[in-house]
């Protein structure tokens, strides 16, 4: 039986990593990151869990940490935020270059400059290319569940897996948490079994040689059918995780998306007040949907372009900019679209930079503009 | 370099792994070498101060203390560093272009 508990984000994510209890942690505190950390330490100082828990000086030393122990053969887990993601990433590309199942949350922050510690996703974002998984989650239930998923993924596919959520928004709000038994949720996740752990002295190995011309292009090319074979194994893990939860593991959620006219796109905490204009819409008759993504690497082209094609006109919602380009999550949403040879009318929508609120009223002008074809260009959404 | 036919993605161990101990005796270094140590038979006393000298360890011996000698340099790994000329208290290791032995 679950027991509902009274948890912040943050806390639903520790809570999941009590379950587990990786063999080692190492980790450097920063905002909103930092309660993830400070609960986990106390289930290590009460003894609660057998992890090893490496208080390290930086980022780039908490990941480096974890790619040594990784290798060694500990499951191994971590979290950070922002500029902390910002001084690991040199050592994200080692991770899933060494093919290492580390598994991290993410709380969501902006980057600096100007320095701000509120939600935007332009830290994972800016890290979407460094071959990690990337799961983003709605609240701390979806973050929790997620977590337990991130595991078995990363350890059957030999990835790394980013379990993203909104800083402050889902890291420091409480939520009632269905947290599911201690017994089941272990047999779930199950012992690691290493791949070519360098503690093994019976089967020598070397971690991390130099690759020049001659074998770098191979090894790389290796990790593509690994993100194909992530694809495949998120969704039968997925359906092991729902005889405990009973929830769906999807690559993404529809919501009131089969017969929508407009539909938005956005992915985390946003999801869930966009959910709650589209009740209100749906009221008044309005054919309104979302489509809300929850694995972004591997990205779901094919599935977000069914999902999508019949849907005349879309809003894609980023929390983060590309600077002189697409925003992430809508130059996705486009290529699944131009595969889907949809003729549906596209915009992207910037908002919430640095933590700037998006409220009901935001979402419910977007789907009347969108449902009255007003939207011209590139939106931003609450900006002066 | 190792004269094995170089091998595709799906053949190779993944994560870039070498999974074969000893194997860095396959990398064959010698042609890095730009200058080559010249050992000078009748100069050399054998004292063994250039063998241990050697990062590469790639000056031979052959025989025990007292009756210890070292042999010819192992050009497949030798990188031409120069460290044996320089320890060499005889002057019996001659560093020379290698340009000069090209055939």
């Amino acid at each position: 039986m679950a027991k509902i508990k009274a948890l912040t984000g943050a806390e639903a994510s520790a809570e999941a990593m009590r379950q587990i209890n990786p063999d080692v942690c190492a980790a450097f505190p920063i905002t909103p990151q930092t309660p993830v950390m400070q609960k986990f330490a106390e289930f290590v100082a009460d003894g609660i869990v057998k992890s090893e828990f490496i208080c390290v000086e930086s980022e780039h030393s908490a990941m480096s940490a974890c790619v040594g122990s990784s290798a060694a053969g500990a499951r191994t887990m971590t979290a950070t935020s922002s500029a902390g993601l910002a001084l690991m990433w040199e050592i994200l590309g080692i991770a899933s270059g060494l093919r290492l199942p580390i598994v991290m949350t993410i709380v969501n922050r902006a980057l600096s400059a100007p320095i701000n510690i509120h939600c935007d996703h332009s830290d994972s974002m800016g890290a979407r290319d460094q071959g990690w998984v990337q799961i983003y989650s709605e609240n701390a239930q979806e973050s929790y569940e997620n977590t337990l998923l991130a595991v078995r993924l990363a350890e059957k596919v030999l990835l790394p897996v980013m379990v993203c959520q909104d800083g402050f928004i889902t890291s420091h709000g409480v939520e009632n948490v269905a947290v599911y038994d201690d017994n089941k949720v272990k047999s779930f996740v199950g012992e690691l079994k290493p791949y070519k752990p360098l503690l093994n002295v019976d089967d020598p190995v070397t971690y991390g040689p130099l690759q020049l011309t001659d074998y770098y292009f191979e090894t790389k090319r290796q990790q593509e059918p690994a993100m194909e074979e992530a694809k495949k194994a998120y969704q039968a893990i997925g359906k092991e995780l729902k005889k405990i939860t009973g929830n769906d593991y999807g690559y993404f959620e529809e919501y009131q998306l089969k017969d929508a006219k407009a539909a938005i796109v956005v992915l985390n905490s946003t999801a869930g007040t966009t959910k709650a204009v589209i009740d209100k819409l749906r009221q008044k008759g309005k054919k309104v949907g979302l489509l809300k993504i929850k694995l972004f690497r591997p990205f779901p082209y094919e599935e977000v372009g069914r999902a999508l094609k019949n849907i005349s006109s879309i809003a894609v919602l980023d929390r983060s900019e590309s600077f002189g380009a697409n925003a992430p999550v809508f130059g996705e949403i486009k290529n699944a679209l131009y595969d889907a040879k949809s003729k549906a009318k596209l915009h992207s929508c910037i908002f919430g930079l640095g933590g700037r609120n998006i409220y009901e009223k935001d979402i419910e002008d977007l789907f009347s503009k969108l449902l009255t074809n007003k939207l011209k260009g590139k939106e931003y959404i609450g900006v002066r | 370099m190792s004269k094995e036919k170089l091998k595709g993605y799906k053949e190779i161990p993944i994560g870039g792994l070498i999974t074969e101990p000893g194997s860095a005796k396959k990398f064959k270094t010698g042609d890095w070498r730009s200058f080559r140590p010249v050992w000078l038979q009748d100069k050399c006393t054998h004292c063994m101060i250039c063998p241990p000298s050697c990062p590469d360890d790639c000056i031979p011996t052959e025989g025990n203390l007292p009756n210890i000698k070292r042999k010819e340099t192992d050009f497949d790994y030798c990188k031409g560093c120069g460290i044996c000329a320089q320890v060499c208290p005889f002057k019996a290791i001659e560093m020379k272009e290698e340009s000069g032995f090209i055939k």
